[in-house]
């Protein structure tokens, strides 16, 4: 399967608009596309095969949100960046574990991407802050949280979810529930 | 206004719920009232982070079906470079290749110490343990020295070691090798007749493993003019030298070439050759094939085969002129008209064998 997706190595430009239209093929073809290679550099790099799905993963959502803030600039190409990110956050990855011997073994050209990497892990600090404060919260506080702010739910369907008898008590609890999750994402360090 | 009441207007502001008029009026509001401004902007934020949060679970919850649909098994055995597999085996097994090394190393080490071959003259060791298996495997053959410390005889239960000796002067100055004769009682030498005569150690140079005997016994009535004459200057490599001896009841000889100008571990005294020798042939006499005397057969390489050692006759020469005056009547004079050169072997081996002799140790 995979070599038969390796053969339509799709195009730069073609991912990006892709990206950009929130194609979902788009984002497919590149991760099938560029995996093995990241493998490569991981595996051949003291990693294992989940350590390359977790710093591909990283470098995709790097790359998804350059394209869609709309800072990708078609002259670098997409498979030096991804390599170069995946590369970067693999020697991070390294050093953090004391793994790292001083020199890594290259497959691919790289470019550097230190801005990117930072930025990506300070947004990661902020999520998983988010995530652990939404943990905390518990339900239905959580659901209801998420359904109204992320899923963009209404009110109304919320109500009948949760089988709250008018608009106005679901809205009580909306409230109290947003200003519970603040002060648990505030109070992480 | 309450809080919960304010965060419904700011979210209806925010999503655009509100008519042209109430917009108006809350952007002034919030122009006056800095308080209401920044609920504004932190509700926007933080709003936004969670809006944020929840669009990269659903990218990683994409990517993770993606990712799901990929063999990475078949992927990471295509991709992993393989190094050569000494490599791999160093990689994986290093520690316990370094365990493995240290204890060879050690058991090495611990062999050549028990077994002595850790000392200097590792030769001269192991050419004594050789004697011994030679005495085992050979009992009724070898009866006679050769070795540092030479062998008991099994076979003649009166004298202990045996060596060859041979004459310097027709008037029974003989030579031979020190450790034939070292910690000796009484020392005998026999000629080729089968008679013994008594014997004094004269003088000795157990560095250069030198003895210098003289025949004391009445019986003794002289030898004839020696054949042969002493060489002092080195001889040259791959010159066919030969040697004459008793490593057992009969006289033996033995041929080959000069192998090398320098003994064991480049010692300068020794010449090393090639000609066969067995214990007994030590103190044997080593001549070149005019019937020069060049060296005295001294000892015997163990670990290899054929490599065999010879006293230079320089340092024989040396010796002579070092016997203190004493202990001698007169001045010993070497022979020096050579009667073997010409001759054939068989005919140089005539006339050489009276002059060489069985040296018996007795202690």
């Amino acid at each position: 399967m995979s070599k038969d997706l390796k053969s339509s190595t799709p195009t730069d430009s073609e991912i990006v608009f892709g990206i950009l239209n929130n194609s979902e093929s788009a984002i497919k073809r590149l991760y099938v596309a560029y995996f093995p290679m990241v493998l490569q550099l991981i595996i051949n790099n003291n990693g294992t095969a989940d350590d390359a799905k977790d710093i591909y993963q990283e470098a995709i959502i790097v790359l998804y949100n350059k394209i869609k803030k709309g800072d990708f600039e078609l002259n670098s190409k997409l498979k030096t960046f991804i390599y170069s990110v995946c590369r970067r956050l693999w020697l991070k990855r390294l050093s953090q574990m004391n793994r790292y011997g001083g020199d890594i073994r290259d497959f691919q050209e790289y470019s550097p991407v230190e801005d990117e990497v930072e930025q990506h892990a300070e947004r990661d600090i902020q999520f998983s802050k988010m995530q652990s404060a939404l943990q905390l919260l518990g339900e239905p506080c959580k659901t209801i949280i998420e359904d109204f702010y992320i899923n963009n739910r209404s009110m109304q369907e919320i109500c009948e979810n949760f089988g709250y008898t008018n608009a106005d008590n679901a809205k009580t609890q909306k409230y109290k529930c947003l200003q519970r999750l603040k002060k648990l994402f505030f109070q992480q360090k | 206004m309450r809080d919960e009441q304010l965060l419904e207007v700011i979210e209806r502001y925010l999503n655009g719920d509100m008519g042209a008029d109430e917009r108006r009026a809350f952007e002034q509001l919030r122009i006056e009232n800095a308080d209401i401004d920044s609920r504004v902007i932190e509700h926007q934020q933080f709003t936004g982070l969670l809006k944020q949060y929840g669009e990269r679970v659903e990218l990683e919850n994409r990517l993770n079906a993606i990712h799901h649909e990929i063999d990475v098994y078949a992927l990471v055995e295509e991709v992993t470079v393989h190094p050569v597999w000494i490599v791999q085996l160093w990689r994986h097994h290093h520690s316990k290749i370094s365990v493995a090394a240290s204890i060879a190393i050690f058991a090495v080490l611990a062999i050549l110490f028990i077994s002595g071959n850790l000392n200097n003259n590792s030769s001269y060791t192991e050419l004594r343990r050789e004697v011994d298996k030679l005495r085992q495997y050979n009992k009724s053959h070898v009866t006679t020295t050769g070795g540092a410390q030479s062998l008991p005889s099994n076979k003649i239960q009166t004298d202990k070691y045996r060596g060859t000796g041979f004459a310097l002067t027709s008037n029974g100055l003989i030579v031979t090798n020190y450790h034939v004769v070292s910690g000796a009682d009484s020392v005998y030498v026999q000629d080729v007749a089968g008679r013994s005569f008594k014997v004094k150690v004269l003088y000795t140079e157990p560095q250069n493993d030198i003895a210098i005997l003289k025949i004391t016994d009445t019986a003794f009535k002289g030898l004839g003019t020696i054949p042969y004459t002493f060489k002092r200057s080195e001889s040259d490599l791959a010159e066919n030298v030969f040697t004459y001896g008793y490593p057992q009841d009969s006289p033996v000889y033995g041929d080959g070439r000069l192998t090398s100008s320098n003994g064991l571990n480049g010692d300068t005294i020794d010449y090393e050759i090639s000609v066969p020798i067995n214990p007994g042939n030590s103190g044997g006499p080593l001549l070149d094939s005019k019937g020069n005397i060049i060296g005295i057969v001294k000892a015997k390489e163990t670990h290899l085969e054929g490599v065999h050692f010879a006293l230079k006759s320089g340092y024989l020469l040396d010796a002579i002129q070092n016997i203190p005056t004493d202990s001698l009547t007169h001045k010993p004079v070497l022979n020096t008209k050579n009667t073997l050169a010409g001759l054939s072997r068989e005919q140089q081996i005539k006339k050489l064998k009276n002059y060489v002799f069985m040296v018996k140790v007795y202690n």
